[in-house]
C-alpha cells in the first residue's frame, strides 16, 4: 500500500468576482497540484477562470494563468452536445 | 452524548426536508456503506469502460471520428477520477478502492463485459448505454450525499455529447449502404438488451431499492427508470430506420408507455457473477495496467516527498 495522503478539496471560479464553488473533486496533494496544471483534462466543459485546492492551506492559481489553464477547452468544439447535429423530430437525447 | 436512535431519526428528517449529507456529517454505518459500495461500483464502471472503446481508437474511420471518441474516453478516465476522490471522502482510501476492483470483491457495470465487435458498437455505446447511464445519472443529481451529488452534475454536462456523437454514428450508417445499415442494426441487436440490464434487477428483486429509495441514494426505482429508457429510445431508432430487437415491444396507449419484452435475468446474473463473455478479460487488462503503472506511481510519491523534505529543510 503506499502512503496515504490528506485529502483536499478542490473548488473553481467560473467568472471573476463570482465565488469559488466546491467540485465534486477531493484529492490528495499531488492530485492537487495536477489540478492546477491541467485544469483542461479535469474541468474539460465551459469557461473557468480560476480553481483553488485546500487542505489546511490553500493553493490557487495565479489570474494571470487563467488563460493558459483555461484556454485549451475553448478549441475543442467537439466536446460539446451541440456540435453534434440532431434532427428536431429525435427527442430526449 | 446522543443516543443512536436520535441520530438516525435527526438524519432521517434532514433527508427528508431534502438538505444534502455532507462528508463530516454523521450518517449511519449503513448509509455510510452503501455509498462506498455504489459510488466506487459507478468509479469502477467508467474506467472498466474505457476497455471496449479503447480499441476503436486508431480504427476510427474519421478524424471527426476519432476527436470525439478519444475525448469521451478521456471524459471517462476524468469521471472515474472525480467519482473515486467522492468516494474517499466516506473514509476509504484510492488504494483500498482498486484493490475490491482487481480482486473482484467489487463490482463495476455488466455491460463493459460484452465485446465491441464492429465501429457501429462505438455509436450503440455512445447512443443506448450512454443513454442509459444519463437517466441513472440525471436522477442522482438529486440524490442526498452532496459530493456524489456534485459529481453528478459535472458528469451529466459531460455525457450529453457521448450520448450524441453515438447517435451520430448510427444514423450515418444507418444512412448509409446496405452493409453498413446491417452494421448498425446488429450493433443495436446485441447492446439493446444489455442495455436495459444496466438498471439493474426488477423493482421485485432488488435488495437496495426500498432503504435506497428512504434514504434518498435513489430518487426513482430500477423498472421506473427502465421505463424511461424505452419509452426515449424506440422512436430514436423507429426515426433511423432501425428496428429494436423485441417482438413483444408495442405502445401501450392506455398507460402511456411502450409494453417490452421479458429481460433474460439468468444471463444477467452470469454476467455479474462473471461468465460474461469479458469479464475475464478486462480484469486482466485493469490489473495488468496496475502492476505495470506501479513505478509511476512510486516515482510520483519520491518526488512528492523530496519536495516536501527540502520544503521542511528551507523552512528550519
Amino acid at each position: 500500500m503506499s502512503k496515504q495522503w490528506p485529502i483536499w478539496e478542490v473548488f473553481i471560479r467560473s467568472k471573476n468576482g463570482l465565488e469559488h464553488t466546491a467540485t465534486s473533486a477531493a484529492c490528495t496533494p499531488p492530485m492537487a497540484k495536477w489540478h492546477l496544471k491541467m485544469p483542461v483534462m479535469f474541468i474539460p466543459v465551459g469557461k473557468k477562470v480560476g480553481i483553488w485546492a485546500s487542505s489546511k492551506e490553500i493553493i490557487a492559481s495565479n489570474p494571470k494563468d487563467s488563460g493558459e489553464l483555461f484556454e485549451p477547452a475553448a478549441d475543442k468544439p467537439y466536446r460539446h452536445p451541440t456540435f453534434y447535429d440532431m434532427p428536431n423530430e429525435v427527442k430526449h437525447i | 452524548m446522543k443516543n443512536l436512535d436520535q441520530l438516525e431519526k435527526e438524519f432521517q428528517e434532514k433527508i427528508d426536508r431534502g438538505e444534502n449529507i455532507e462528508p463530516k456529517d454523521w450518517m449511519p454505518p449503513a448509509y455510510r456503506k452503501t455509498h462506498i459500495r455504489q459510488i466506487s461500483q459507478h468509479a469502477h464502471s467508467e474506467v472498466v469502460g474505457m476497455l471496449p472503446e479503447g480499441n476503436w481508437i486508431t480504427r476510427a474511420p474519421s478524424l471527426r471520428r476519432k476527436v470525439a471518441l478519444l475525448a469521451k474516453i478521456q471524459d471517462e478516465a476524468g469521471h472515474g477520477l472525480y467519482l473515486y476522490s467522492a468516494t474517499e471522502t466516506l473514509g476509504i482510501s484510492r488504494d483500498e478502492l482498486y484493490e475490491q476492483l482487481h480482486s473482484g470483491k467489487a463490482k463495476y457495470s455488466s455491460i463493459f463485459n460484452y465485446p465491441a465487435l464492429t465501429w457501429a458498437d462505438m455509436g450503440a455505446i455512445g447512443w443506448l448505454v450512454d443513454g442509459a447511464a444519463i437517466i441513472n445519472q440525471v436522477m442522482l443529481t438529486r440524490t442526498s450525499y452532496g459530493p456524489y451529488a456534485r459529481a453528478m452534475v459535472r458528469i451529466c454536462k459531460e455525457e450529453s455529447f457521448h450520448q450524441r456523437q453515438g447517435y451520430e454514428i448510427m444514423m450515418t450508417l444507418a444512412r448509409g449502404t446496405e452493409v453498413q445499415k446491417q452494421m448498425a442494426q446488429d450493433a443495436l441487436n446485441r447492446w439493446w438488451w444489455p442495455s436495459l440490464m444496466m438498471f439493474g434487477p426488477p423493482d421485485a428483486e432488488s435488495t437496495h431499492t426500498e432503504q435506497s429509495m428512504k434514504w434518498k441514494i435513489k430518487r426513482k426505482t430500477n423498472d421506473e427508470l427502465r421505463q424511461q429508457m424505452v419509452d426515449n429510445t424506440v422512436p430514436q431508432a423507429e426515426f433511423i430506420g432501425l428496428t429494436v430487437p423485441d417482438p413483444d415491444l408495442k405502445w401501450n396507449e392506455e398507460r402511456g408507455h411502450y409494453d417490452f419484452g421479458e429481460i433474460n435475468w439468468d444471463e444477467f446474473w452470469q454476467v455479474v457473477k462473471g461468465h460474461g463473455p469479458c469479464n475475464k478479460e478486462r480484469m486482466d487488462a485493469r490489473r495488468k495496467a496496475w502492476s505495470e503503472g506501479e513505478w509511476v506511481r512510486d516515482a510520483a510519491v519520491a518526488y512528492a516527498e523530496k519536495k516536501e523534505k527540502r520544503q521542511m529543510a528551507k523552512a528550519v
